[in-house]
């Protein structure tokens, strides 16, 4: 009965160790992967603020009003042009 | 017999055996010896070619945005050129590349290496552009590595330039709202351990110590549209008028918002280099100046409050000027108004009739009016270095002082206090801090004037931009508004520059339900218009115009616009198919 249980307990600790390798070899996957994840999300997130700081500039006001007057001839209506409407 | 040992000696095997063990030890002292002293510098620069250190996570700078979200203010990523000057100038090629690349003179980049050996790490050049860090990461030169650092872009440019101000090359807010809310926007850095290689890359990340925080969002209370058209009509009548600068601030009557801030001269945020003090100063906010005849309906408000004078009270402005101590008070281009109500001394801008209440009211009610109207105090917009403007207290005031404050001048202002006085007026006696930042709770306020005497004074506004006042030209087609101006001289030494002046507007529209008030400051209009009501009035007026479109405020004077009305009629479910 003793052996059997030294045995058992023997059986035990040795899975235990494989168990440890495993464990350790899916941390430093896992690791690689967030590395790899928070890699792309910092480049995702500077694309980001490059594209809004594109979109700013494009479309600053003092841009658009130069180009819709000299570009597209448009101007702004005079207070005889415009109907109000009222509901 | 089995048990008789044999214990032959061999003295040769015993001696090759001792020997072996002798020449396997001197093998390993010689080896050691290698190790240890001859090969130490080969060996030490291999062990530094992998080597962990702690390095910090950089917190990204959080944006500001107007009321809209539209940003005003991203910071995005750019390559700083960092240095090993010992490793570097052990290739001499190197240093050359670098030198083109980045535009520097090769010889100075050597000198300045040598000179900073010992250190082990410096800058060489922050905040390079893309292309040249492309350059400088193919070129792969040893103790040459890149830094990734934030930079500040400004969409709006000069338009926004003084309200948000700028930040160094650190990344830390210097002026303006960056440097007010620095600690809100800058978030936390974090830190974590990696492998770095040779050239100073980092290889691999180990672990992650404290991870970082990016900073939070600023929302403005501004809307870029209306700072924009503000920006816009500012510098065109600066220009216009060939004045020195100009502020001009716009507040929303019912929150104490800031729906515009502007100043000239301005500056582009975007590219500082060749800066002056005046450009990136915040003229709104920080200039002060004698507000002149703006301040008039805070005199009535005192003449009203004080239960002395009414509506119909009437004052003898005769013959034109007033001998205060031997000190005469005249009218503007010696005009004779007569006798005059509280209305008319507002729309004619009468200096005789306010220095006739002020000296019957006495010291102490006005300088408690004016200091009801926020004059003396800061408006608590957090704004840093703004100016709380400069009025003395009652009791170091000379009669001929009373009587020239009470027309504005002994006195000063900055454009925002005087655009948050003339709030009051809006708001119907109701003072709201002013804010920078959108509002998403009403504001309660406090009441620093009754409501019955507000909406007298509003109404003697309303007829001193009509067209028997000196503010005609802030009219808006379609609006009712309400306003006064002011020309103040510039004080000089011994007195008051003759020619050299202040033109403002301060009012606010529609005035059935006030929305904005507008408040415009020229300085120093040269030729011949200088008057309030000729250069700062059609400010006014264009910009209150475009911001009440802007801001879909319904007209309230359809009466002036009547060909253009169409009064449709709606059928009773259009209402629900837009929900």
């Amino acid at each position: 009965m003793k052996y059997f249980l030294i045995f058992l307990i023997a059986i035990a600790v040795f899975i235990s160790a494989i168990e440890v390798v495993v464990a350790q070899h899916s941390v430093r996957k896992l690791f690689v992967e967030i590395q790899e994840l928070e890699k792309k999300y910092d480049e995702l997130n500077d694309s980001w603020g490059r594209l809004q700081l594109e979109q700013s500039t494009w479309a600053t006001d003092d841009r658009i009003e130069i180009r819709a007057r000299t570009e597209l001839g448009m101007i702004e209506p005079g207070a005889d042009s415009l109907k109000l409407l009222m509901q | 017999m089995k048990n008789q040992s044999n214990t032959q000696s061999y003295p040769a095997r015993r001696k090759l055996l001792i020997g072996c063990f002798m020449t396997i030890t001197v093998l390993l002292l010689w080896r050691a010896i290698d190790l240890h002293v001859i090969s130490n510098d080969f060996l030490r620069d291999h062990g530094d070619s992998r080597s962990l250190r702690v390095v910090g996570i950089h917190a990204h700078r959080g944006m500001i945005v107007d009321r809209n979200h539209e940003p005003l203010a991203i910071s995005t990523p750019v390559a700083t050129v960092g240095a090993a000057p010992r490793e570097i100038l052990t290739e001499e090629t190197g240093v050359s590349r670098l030198a083109d690349v980045l535009a520097i003179d090769a010889g100075y980049l050597k000198q300045l290496l040598r000179d900073r050996v010992g250190r082990d790490f410096i800058y060489l050049k922050r905040h390079i552009t893309p292309d040249q860090s492309d350059i400088i990461r193919s070129l792969s030169i040893r103790g040459v590595h890149l830094q990734r650092e934030f930079k500040r872009y400004y969409p709006a440019g000069e338009v926004t330039s003084h309200l948000i101000g700028f930040t160094n090359v650190d990344d830390e807010g210097q002026e303006g709202l960056e440097l007010a809310y620095d600690e809100w926007l800058k978030g936390s850095p974090g830190l974590k351990r990696v492998l770095k290689d040779s050239l100073g890359r980092t290889v691999q990340n180990i672990e992650s110590i404290q991870s970082s925080e990016p900073g939070k969002q600023l929302v403005l209370s501004i809307d870029r549209r209306v700072q924009y058209l503000a920006y816009r009509e500012l510098a065109a009548a600066v220009s216009k008028h060939k004045a020195k600068g100009g502020s001009l601030v716009m507040l929303d009557a019912k929150t104490g918002e800031v729906m515009a801030l502007v100043g000239q001269p301005s500056y582009n945020p975007n590219n500082r280099s060749g800066l002056k003090g005046e450009q990136y100063r915040n003229r709104a906010v920080t200039d002060v100046f004698e507000p002149g005849s703006t301040v008039k309906p805070f005199t009535i408000a005192a003449a009203l409050t004080s239960g002395i004078y009414g509506l119909d009270s009437r004052i003898d402005t005769s013959p034109g000027y007033l001998l205060v101590n031997d000190h005469p008070i005249r009218e503007d281009n010696n005009h004779n108004y007569g006798n005059i109500d509280l209305a008319r001394i507002i729309s004619k801008s009468s200096n005789v009739g306010a220095s006739k209440i002020a000296l019957s009211l006495g010291p102490e009610r006005i300088w408690n009016m004016f200091s009801s109207f926020g004059l003396g105090h800061i408006t608590g917009s957090g704004y840093p270095g703004e100016s709380a403007g400069i009025f003395s207290h009652y009791q170091s005031w000379s009669e001929i002082d009373l009587a020239t404050i009470a027309f504005g001048h002994g006195i000063a202002v900055t454009t925002l206090q005087l655009t948050q006085a003339y709030s009051i007026l809006a708001a119907d006696g109701l003072l709201r801090p002013v804010s920078f930042l959108k509002l998403d709770e009403p504001v309660a306020g406090r009441r620093v004037l009754p409501a019955i005497i507000a909406s007298q004074i509003k109404s003697m506004l309303e007829a001193a931009a009509g067209v028997d006042g000196t503010g005609n030209r802030a009219k808006v087609a379609g609006y009712r508004v309400a306003g006064k101006t002011g020309t103040a001289h510039k004080p000089t030494i011994g007195g008051y520059a003759v020619d050299r002046y202040r033109s403002l507007f301060a009012g606010f529209a529609p005035v059935s339900d006030p929305r904005l008030v507008l408040v415009v400051m020229i300085d120093e209009p040269q030729g011949s218009q200088h008057y309030g009501g000729q250069v700062a009035a059609p400010v006014f007026s264009h910009v209150m115009k475009g911001a009440l479109r802007i801001l879909n405020v319904p007209p309230d004077d359809l009466g002036s616009i009547h060909g253009q009305v169409i009064m449709a009629q709606v059928k009773s479910n259009y209402n629900q198919d837009l929900k």
